[in-house]
C-alpha cells in the first residue's frame, strides 16, 4: 500500500499532517469550511448529505469505513461535501450490507480527503476557534496556506441553488395514503423523502419554485427541507414560504426551520462551531420528554426575534432553539433531524404530527 | 422530577465476596451509590460480607453491616434499621436474588419497605428466561428458538424440537454458571443435568445455538419520565459461543452500519420498557447473523453489571452514580454531566478512541481444567486499554494483562504459536481459548488469508485485518537496519500508533528497552495524553481522565498542588485482587485529605481506583515500565510548565505489580520503604543473614537457580520441603514436595514458566526458594506500620485456622488470635518490630510466622509454641483491609501518610491514627474458592492460592464469628443429619475432637474404615463404615462407598483431609462428589473443629447483627 503524504492548513495557519485518501484533487488542493461531526456510525449518510456542500467534514470517531458503503445509505445522488478528514480509513470493510469500500466511494464521487490526522486536535481547534476555512491535499504547504486563506467560508453564501433539484421528481404514495406533499428541495436527504413518502405522494420541487406554482399543485402540506450554507443568504425561499403561510400546512427541518423562521420575520445567527452529531439532547417542551437527536447545522434561529410562536423544542446542551410552531398559521419546524439517517429514531413522531396537521385541514 | 422526599433511609445490598462472574465492579458501583445517596441526604445502610471492599469502609455508609448475605440475616438488618427502601440493582446478581427472596417471602411488604431501582416484577421478567423470551416475542423482537425444562424428560423433548447444537442456560444464575453448548446427545445429558442442579428453581432454557454470530451489548439507562439513552455499544471480538465476560470486547461497536445500530438501539429501548426497569441501568445483549444481518435479543440484565462498569470507564459516563440518582427520583435531564459540567446527563456519550477489554484467566492455578472458553464465564479479572485505534488499544490491553506478553507479537512467547504447523493452528483457533488471539496473529503473519482465518475462528474480518496491520508492521520493523538509532520520526510514529511497546521493539531488535526508549525520545517521539470526556472534544472537559497515544498534542494541564503518583494493581487475579485496590484508593483519600494532589495509574476497569473522581488525575494505562515512565515524564513536564512538583511514587500498595516496576523507576521518587529493603526481604541470602543477626529462627532453607543446587539443598534440610518462586503473590507455582520426584516436577514447571517470561517463572535474578516445610504448625500473619522515627504499631495479628501448608490467602484467620498465648504474641510482636527496624520500613510491613506445636499441646500454640519467621514483605498485604474492618484502624491511610513523611505521633495527634477497638468482638476472614465453577477439579487447599475472594464474619465469640464466615462464604452448615469423615492419619487427633462435637450436637457419623476405627477406639459411635475406593477400583460388588453416600443424598457434610504424603488422588473423588452434590466440604481437621464449635453456639445463640460503626464506637469510649 503506497502512502501519499498530505496536509491540512487552516486559514489561521494551523497545520496537520496525514496521508491523502479519496479522489486526487486538481493541483493537489481541496478547500472548504472545516467542521467536525461526532457520529460513531453513519459516515456514508453524513458524507452524502447535501447540507455539507462547501464543507470539509472531520469525523471524530477514529475508524471510518469499517462497514463499507451501500447505495441504500446514500442521502443524495451525488456528494456535495468538499472533503473528508479521518484518523483511520479502514483498509478492509466488513458487513453483509456493504457493496463497496469508502475510499472508492470518495474517488468515484470526486471527494478528496486526509487520513491519519490527529482529528482530536483538529476538533479542539475548531471548538475553540470556530469552524473556519482551510485547505488540504498533497500540494506544498505554502500552496495549501494560500488556498486556505483564499477559501470561502459559508457565511453569506447561498449554497442551496447548487444542491437543489432542477426538475420536479414525483414519488407515488403508498396505497391508502392519498395526501399530496410538496417538498421544497433545499438539499433534501433521501431519508426525509422516504419518511414523507410513507405519508403520501411526494413532489420534490426545485428551491426556486414560486408559491403560486406550489399552490397550483394543491398540496395537503408543504415540506421545507434541510440544506447547506448560510440561511441569511438564501434568496427567494423565505418570500416563497411567506406566501404559503396560512394557505397550507408547513413542516420544516433544519434549513427548512430557518426558512420558516425567516418567513415569520425571525433572524438567524452563526453558532461558533455548529451542531454536528447524533447525540444531542432535545426536550419536547409539550411533554417534557428528552429525545436524542441527529444534528447538522451551523446557524440557529434566535427565538426572541420571533413573535407569535411557541417554542416546542430546546437543545439541553446549549439552550438553543430546536423547534417552534406558529401560533397563527399551521406551520412548525425543527432545527434537528427527526428523520435520522444517520442517528437515533427518537423524533420520528414529528412526521406523524405533520400528518395530523395536514389531516386537520382536510 | 426532583429527589424523592418520602424516603429517609435506604439499604444498599452489596455483592459479597469476589467470585468468578461477580468481581470488584460491584464495589465500584456500590461505592458510587453510597456516596451519591449520602450526598443527597439519605441515611445509607449497607450490607456486604466482603471486608476487602471500599464500600464497606465505615466512612461510606451510616451503618455498615459486614454480615452474611442471606435472607435471614438481611431480615434481621431490616428489623434493626427499618429502612424505607432497598436498592438492589447495584450489587450484582447476589443483591438481585436476595431482593427477590425478600420480596417473595413478604419480608419487604410486611415491613412496609419499597424496592427501588427495579421491582420484583421487572426482575422476574428479565431473569426468568422463558418469561423474558415471551416478553420479547410480545413486542416483536426476535429471540433464538428455545424451550424450557424442569426435568431431564422435558429437556429431551425440547431437544427433539430444536435439534443439536443447542445452548443450555440455567435460570437465576450469574456469570453463566452451569451454561454450556451441547453438540452431541451425551454432552446434552451432561450439561442439562448440571444446569438443572445449578438453577435455584431447577429450570433450564434450551436454545438453538447461534454460535458464530456477532455479539453486541448495549448499555441502556432509563429514568422515571421514560427517557432512555444508550451509554455505550460494545462489540465482542469473539463471536457468540464465548461468554461475554470471557470475550475480548471493544467499544464502540466497530462493524455495524448506522441502519443496523439504530435498529438495535430501538430494540434495546423496547426491551427495557417491556421488562419494566423503571429507573437505572440495564444491559441488553444481541446477536447478529453476519450472513444476513438478522438480529436477535439474547438476554438483559435489569441492573448495573460488569459491562456497565466497563461502559462507565470506556465513556466517562458514571452509570452507577446516575443509576442511584435515578432510583431516588431524578430524571436524566436534571442531572449534570460530571465531565462537561455544563451539559446534562440526558445524552449519549460519543468517543473518539477505541477501548479494548481482555479477560484474565487463572487456568494455570487449576490443574486438570482445560483452558477452553465457552458459555460459562471462567475469567477472574480483566484489563482494559484505551488507544486511538483498535490495534493500539489491543496491544496495550494485552500488555496490561501482565501475563508475560508485551503485545500481540514480538516477545519471547511468540514462539509458542509460531512453532505450531499452520494446519494445526487453524484447527486450534477454531476453539476459543485464552491464547487464541496469538494463534490468529501467527496465522495472519504467515500469510494465511484473512478470509481463511475468519472461516476458522469466526472473528470478523475487520478485526482480523486490523491485527494483520500489526503483523505487517512487525515484519517491517524487524527489517529496519541500524534500529533503533536509524529510525526516523514517521517510522517511530507508525509503530507506536499501532500499539508497539518499547519492550516489543527491543525484543525485535535484540536490544534492551531502555535503549529503545532513549532512541525514541532522542528522535522526539513522545507519548501524548488525550482525554476521556464523553463528547469527543465537542465540549471542554473538566475531568482529568487521560490515556496515552501517539498524536500531535497532549492535553494534560499543569495544576498547582504537589503530586503523589500511586501505582495500582492491574487486572484482578487470584492472589492480587480488590484488597490492593482498596489500599490504593485509601491512599488517594488520605493524601487528598492531607493536601496532596493524587495521580493514579491503573488499567482495571472494574475498580474504584479507575473512577475518575477517586484521584485528582487518572491515567488509564498499562502498568508497564514504559507506561509508568511516560506518566512520570508527563507529570514532570507539567511541573516544569508551572505545575506542582511530583513528590514521589507509591509502589507498595498495589501488590506485586508496582513492586516489580520499582527497580526501573527513578529511585529518588520511590516513597516509603526503599526498593533496596524490599529486595533485601526477597533476597534469600541477605534475608537469612538478617534473621540470623536478629536471632529470629527460620525454617532451614536455601535458594537455587538449577535443579542440582535444589537437590543439594533438600539433601541438607530434608523433606517435606516448600518450593516457591520469588517475587510472586498468591503462591504462584508454590508446592510442598515430599520426595525427589516431586521436587523435579515442581522444578520443571517453574523453569517452563521462566522461559516464557510468565509470572512466577525462573530467571537468574529470580531464584527459587526452598525451605523445610513445618508440619503441625499454626500460621500467623502480622500487619504493622513503622515510621521514620522508628515507632512501630502492630495493626493486627491474625491466627490462621488451617495449619501451615495451606496458603495464607486460602486459610481462614481470626482477629484477635484466640489460640495464641500472651507469651507467643509478645514474641511475635517483638520479632515484627525488630524486622521492621532492620529493614528500615517506612509504611506497611507484613510478616508471616509459623508457630510449631511443641509436645502434646492440643491448643496448637500454647505457651510452649516455637515461633519461626517464614517471610516478611515491606508492603501492603492482602489482609490489611480485613484488619482495618476488624479493628477500626485505617491502616492504609496511616501508612500512606507515613510514606509521605508524617510520623505516627503526628497522625495520632491529628486523629487519623486511633487505638484499635479492644477485645469484645472476634472477626474471622474466610476465603471463597471457585470450585463450583470447575466441577472436575479437586477441591483441595494447598500452598498455591486459589481463592478468588473473601468474607468476614464478625460476632461476640470465635465460634459464632466462624459460623458466620462459613455462611457468608456460601457454605450453609447443616443443623442435623449425617457427617461423613475421611481423615489422614495425622489429622485424626483433631478430627476426633470435631467428630465428638458433631456427635454431641446430634449428628450421625459415618466414616471410612481407618477413620472409623480411630473414632470407635475413642468411644464414638459410627453409624456406618464405608470403603473409600471400591468404585474407583472397579469392584461393583463391594457395597456402598463414600461417593454413593454423598450422591445418594445421605450425607449433609463431608470432612475429608488429604493424606500428607504420596498421591493425593485417593480422596479426590469424594471431594468432587461433594462439589457436584453441593454438599458443604471441609478439607482440614482444624476447619472441621472450628465449624463444629461454631455450629454448637450457632444452634443455641440468637442471631445478632451489628454495624461496624457500632462495634468500633463501642470501643472508642
Amino acid at each position: 500500500m503506497t502512502i501519499t503524504p498530505a496536509a491540512i492548513v487552516l486559514a489561521d495557519g494551523t497545520t496537520f499532517e496525514g496521508e491523502a485518501i479519496g479522489a486526487e484533487l486538481p493541483g493537489g488542493v481541496g478547500s472548504g469550511e472545516f467542521v467536525f461531526n461526532t457520529v460513531m456510525t453513519g459516515y456514508q449518510e453524513v458524507i452524502s448529505d447535501p447540507s455539507y456542500a462547501g464543507q470539509v467534514i472531520t469525523f471524530t470517531s477514529t475508524h471510518i469505513g469499517n462497514y463499507g458503503v451501500t447505495p441504500l445509505d446514500d442521502e443524495a445522488r451525488s456528494v456535495h461535501c468538499a472533503g473528508v478528514v479521518v484518523r483511520d480509513l479502514a483498509r478492509r470493510h466488513s458487513n453483509q450490507r456493504s457493496a463497496g469500500d469508502l475510499d472508492s466511494f470518495l474517488r468515484s464521487n470526486g471527494v478528496g480527503g486526509v487520513a491519519g490526522v490527529d482529528t482530536r486536535r483538529l476538533t479542539r481547534h475548531l471548538r475553540d476557534h470556530g469552524a473556519m476555512p482551510g485547505a488540504f491535499g498533497t500540494a506544498a504547504a505554502s500552496d495549501l496556506l494560500a488556498a486556505a486563506q483564499a477559501a470561502e467560508g459559508t457565511d453569506g453564501r447561498d449554497l442551496v441553488a447548487s444542491v437543489s433539484t432542477d426538475q420536479t421528481v414525483v414519488h407515488a404514495g403508498p396505497a391508502g395514503a392519498d395526501r399530496r406533499i410538496v417538498a421544497l428541495d433545499l438539499g433534501i436527504k433521501a431519508t426525509i423523502v422516504r419518511h414523507l413518502n410513507a405519508l403520501g405522494e411526494v413532489h420534490v420541487i426545485p428551491a426556486a419554485t414560486p408559491a403560486s406554482e406550489i399552490l397550483a399543485l394543491r398540496p395537503d402540506g408543504v415540506f421545507l427541507s434541510n440544506g447547506p450554507g448560510d440561511p441569511g443568504a438564501v434568496s427567494t425561499v423565505p418570500d416563497t414560504v411567506a406566501s404559503l403561510l396560512g394557505e397550507v400546512p408547513i413542516f420544516g427541518i433544519c434549513m427548512g426551520h430557518q426558512m420558516l423562521a425567516t418567513a415569520l420575520g425571525g433572524v438567524t445567527h452563526k453558532l461558533p462551531f455548529g451542531h454536528h452529531g447524533g447525540n444531542h439532547p432535545v426536550r419536547d417542551e409539550s411533554t417534557g420528554r428528552v429525545e436524542i437527536t441527529s444534528q447538522n447545522h451551523n446557524y440557529c434561529v434566535d427565538p426572541d426575534s420571533l413573535a407569535r410562536i411557541e417554542v416546542t423544542h430546546v437543545n439541553l446542551n446549549d439552550g438553543t432553539l430546536e423547534g417552534f410552531r406558529s401560533l397563527d398559521v399551521p406551520a412548525f419546524a425543527v432545527q434537528y433531524h427527526p428523520e435520522a439517517g444517520p442517528g437515533p429514531h427518537d423524533s420520528r413522531y414529528l412526521f406523524d404530527r405533520f400528518a395530523e396537521l395536514m389531516d386537520a385541514r382536510a | 422530577m426532583p429527589r424523592r422526599s418520602d424516603l429517609e433511609s435506604i439499604l444498599i445490598i452489596g455483592s459479597g465476596p469476589i467470585v468468578i462472574g461477580q468481581a470488584c465492579e460491584f464495589d465500584y458501583s456500590g461505592t458510587q451509590a453510597c456516596r451519591v445517596l449520602r450526598e443527597e441526604g439519605y441515611r445509607v445502610i449497607l450490607a456486604n460480607s466482603n471486608p476487602a471492599t471500599i464500600m464497606t469502609d465505615p466512612d461510606f455508609a451510616d451503618a455498615t453491616y459486614v454480615e452474611p448475605l442471606v435472607a435471614e440475616v438481611l431480615e434481621r438488618i431490616l428489623d434493626v434499621e427499618r429502612p424505607d427502601a432497598v436498592l438492589p440493582t447495584l450489587g450484582g446478581q447476589t443483591a438481585l436474588n436476595l431482593a427477590m427472596e425478600l420480596s417473595e417471602s413478604g419480608a419487604l411488604a410486611d415491613r412496609g419497605i419499597e424496592l427501588i431501582g427495579a421491582d420484583a416484577e421487572a426482575i422476574a421478567t428479565a431473569e426468568d428466561r422463558e418469561r423474558f423470551k415471551q416478553a420479547m416475542i410480545e413486542i416483536g423482537l426476535a429471540v433464538p428458538a428455545s424451550g424450557t425444562a424442569h426435568t431431564m424428560d422435558e429437556a429431551r423433548a425440547v431437544l427433539e424440537r430444536l435439534g443439536l447444537p443447542v445452548v443450555i442456560r440455567p435460570a437465576y444464575i450469574l456469570g453463566g454458571r452451569g451454561t454450556g453448548i451441547a453438540s452431541t446427545p451425551a454432552e446434552f445429558d451432561l450439561i442439562a443435568g448440571r444446569g438443572l442442579a445449578a438453577s435455584p428453581i431447577s429450570e433450564i432454557l434450551i436454545e438453538r445455538s447461534i454460535a458464530g454470530w456477532k455479539e453486541y451489548e448495549l448499555e441502556v439507562m432509563r429514568d422515571r419520565a421514560d427517557n432512555c439513552v444508550i451509554i455505550c455499544s460494545i462489540e465482542n471480538v469473539d463471536p457468540m459461543g464465548v461468554h461475554t465476560g470471557d470475550s475480548i470486547t471493544v467499544a464502540p461497536a466497530q462493524t455495524l452500519s448506522d441502519v443496523e445500530y439504530q435498529e438495535m438501539r430501538d430494540a434495546a429501548f423496547a426491551c427495557i420498557r417491556r421488562v419494566g426497569v423503571e429507573t437505572g441501568g440495564s444491559n441488553v445483549q444481541f446477536a447478529v447473523n453476519p450472513a444476513n444481518g438478522d438480529q436477535v435479543v439474547i438476554e438483559m440484565n435489569p441492573r448495573v453489571s460488569r459491562s456497565s462498569a466497563l461502559a462507565s470507564k470506556a465513556t466517562g459516563f458514571p452509570i452507577a452514580k446516575i443509576a442511584a440518582k435515578l432510583a431516588v427520583g431524578y430524571t436524566l435531564d436534571e442531572i449534570p454531566n460530571d465531565i462537561t459540567r455544563v451539559t446534562p446527563a440526558s445524552f449519549e456519550p460519543v468517543i473518539d478512541y477505541v477501548v479494548t477489554k481482555i479477560p484474565r484467566w487463572a487456568f494455570e492455578k487449576l490443574p486438570g481444567v482445560e483452558p477452553r472458553l465457552g458459555t460459562q464465564m471462567q475469567s477472574v479479572g480483566e484489563a482494559m486499554a484505551i488507544g486511538r485505534t483498535f490495534p493500539e488499544s489491543l496491544q496495550k490491553a494485552l500488555r496490561s494483562l501482565e501475563q508475560g506478553r508485551s503485545g500481540l507479537n514480538a516477545d519471547p512467547a511468540e514462539v509458542l504459536v509460531d512453532d505450531v504447523a499452520t494446519g494445526d493452528l487453524l484447527a486450534d483457533v477454531a476453539v476459543a481459548s485464552p491464547d487464541r488471539i496469538f494463534g490468529v496473529e501467527s496465522l495472519l503473519r504467515r500469510g494465511v488469508p484473512v478470509s481463511e482465518v475468519h472461516e476458522a475462528c469466526g472473528i470478523d474480518p475487520w478485526f482480523l485485518d486490523q491485527m494483520l496491520a500489526i503483523s505487517e508492521e512487525r515484519e517491517a520493523l524487524v527489517a529496519i537496519e541500524g534500529a533503533p538509532a536509524s529510525l526516523i520520526p514517521p517510522e517511530w510514529r507508525r509503530a507506536k500508533r499501532l500499539g508497539f511497546g518499547d519492550a516489543q521493539l527491543a525484543w525485535l531488535w535484540g536490544t534492551d528497552e531502555s535503549a529503545v526508549r532513549s532512541a525514541r525520545l532522542a528522535a522526539g517521539v513522545e507519548v501524548t495524553y488525550k482525554t476521556v470526556d464523553t463528547c469527543a472534544a465537542e465540549f471542554e472537559a473538566s475531568t482529568p481522565y487521560h490515556y496515552g497515544t501517539y498524536e500531535d498534542t497532549s492535553e494534560v494541564e499543569p495544576s498547582s498542588g504537589e503530586k503523589v503518583l500511586i501505582l495500582g494493581s492491574g487486572p484482578n487475579r487470584i492472589g492480587q485482587g480488590i484488597e490492593f485496590d482498596y489500599c490504593c484508593v485509601h491512599a488517594c483519600f488520605a493524601l487528598a485529605d492531607a493536601g496532596f494532589e493524587t495521580v493514579m495509574v491503573n488499567c482495571n476497569p472494574e475498580t474504584v481506583s479507575t473512577d475518575y473522581d477517586t484521584s485528582d488525575r487518572l491515567y488509564f494505562e498499562p502498568l508497564s515500565v514504559e507506561g509508568v515512565l511516560n506518566v512520570i515524564d508527563s507529570e514532570r513536564r507539567s511541573a516544569e510548565a508551572g505545575g506542582g512538583r511530583l513528590v514521589g511514587v507509591i509502589v507498595a500498595l498495589g501488590g506485586q505489580t508496582p513492586l516489580k516496576l520499582a527497580g526501573a523507576l527513578p529511585p529518588e521518587l520511590i516513597l516509603g520503604t526503599s526498593p533496596r529493603s524490599i529486595d533485601l526481604a526477597e533476597d534469600r541470602d541477605r534475608w537469612n543473614s538478617l534473621c540470623a543477626r536478629l536471632e529470629i529462627p527460620q525454617p532451614a532453607g536455601g535458594t537455587a537457580t538449577t535443579i542440582e543446587a535444589a537437590r543439594s539443598i533438600v539433601e541438607r534440610i530434608g523433606f517435606p520441603a516448600l518450593i516457591r518462586p520469588s517475587y510472586v503473590l498468591g503462591g504462584r507455582a508454590m508446592e510442598i514436595v515430599y520426595d525427589v520426584d516431586g521436587l523435579e516436577s515442581a522444578w520443571s514447571a517453574i523453569a517452563a514458566d521462566g522461559s516464557l517470561g510468565r509470572e512466577g517463572g525462573l530467571a537468574a535474578e529470580r531464584p527459587v526458594l526452598i525451605d523445610r516445610f513445618l508440619e503441625d504448625a499454626t500460621e500467623v500473619d502480622v500487619d504493622a506500620i513503622r515510621d521514620s522515627t522508628g515507632e512501630v504499631i502492630i495493626g493486627g495479628i491474625m491466627e490462621h485456622v488451617e495449619e501451615a501448608g495451606v496458603h495464607s490467602g486460602d486459610s481462614a484467620c481470626v482477629i484477635p488470635p484466640v489460640g495464641l498465648s500472651p507469651e507467643t504474641i509478645a514474641v511475635i510482636e517483638g520479632h515484627t518490630r525488630s524486622i521492621a527496624a532492620a529493614l528500615d520500613v517506612r509504611g506497611l510491613i507484613n510478616v508471616q510466622f509459623a508457630v510449631k506445636r511443641v509436645g502434646d499441646d492440643e491448643s496448637a500454640s500454647g505457651s510452649g509454641g516455637q515461633v519461626f519467621v517464614i517471610e516478611a514483605n515491606p508492603r501492603a498485604s492482602r489482609t490489611v483491609p480485613f484488619v482495618a474492618k476488624a479493628t477500626g484502624v485505617p491502616l492504609v491511610k496511616v501508612a500512606a501518610r507515613v510514606m509521605c513523611g508524617a510520623t505516627l505521633a503526628e497522625l495520632r495527634a491529628e486523629g487519623l491514627l486511633v487505638a484499635p477497638s479492644a477485645g469484645k468482638h472476634v472477626a474471622v476472614k474466610e476465603a471463597v474458592l471457585p470450585w463450583n465453577r470447575f466441577p472436575d477439579i479437586d477441591a483441595l487447599l494447598g500452598p498455591e492460592m486459589r481463592s478468588t475472594g473473601e468474607v468476614m464474619g464478625i460476632d461476640r465469640s470465635f465460634p459464632l464469628a466462624f459460623a458466620k464466615s462459613q455462611l457468608a462464604a456460601g457454605d450453609r452448615m447443616p443443623q442435623s443429619g449425617t457427617v461423613f469423615f475421611s481423615l489422614a492419619d495425622r489429622d485424626k487427633r483433631i478430627g476426633l475432637q470435631a467428630a465428638r462435637r458433631f456427635h454431641e450436637l446430634g449428628f450421625d457419623l459415618v466414616a471410612t474404615s481407618g477413620t472409623a476405627a480411630a473414632f470407635v477406639r475413642e468411644g464414638l459411635p459410627v453409624a456406618e463404615v464405608v470403603a473409600k475406593l471400591q468404585r474407583a477400583e472397579g469392584d461393583p460388588e463391594g457395597g456402598l462407598d463414600g461417593v454413593d453416600l454423598i450422591e445418594g443424598g445421605r450425607v449433609q457434610l463431608v470432612v475429608n483431609s488429604p493424606r500428607g504424603r504420596g498421591p493425593r488422588a485417593d480422596g479426590a473423588h469424594l471431594r468432587r462428589a461433594a462439589g457436584r452434590a453441593g454438599i458443604p466440604l471441609l478439607t482440614t481437621a482444624a476447619a472441621a473443629l472450628a465449624a463444629a464449635n461454631g455450629l454448637a453456639e450457632w444452634m443455641t445463640a440468637d442471631l445478632q447483627v451489628r454495624s461496624l460503626q457500632s462495634y468500633h464506637r463501642d470501643h472508642d469510649g
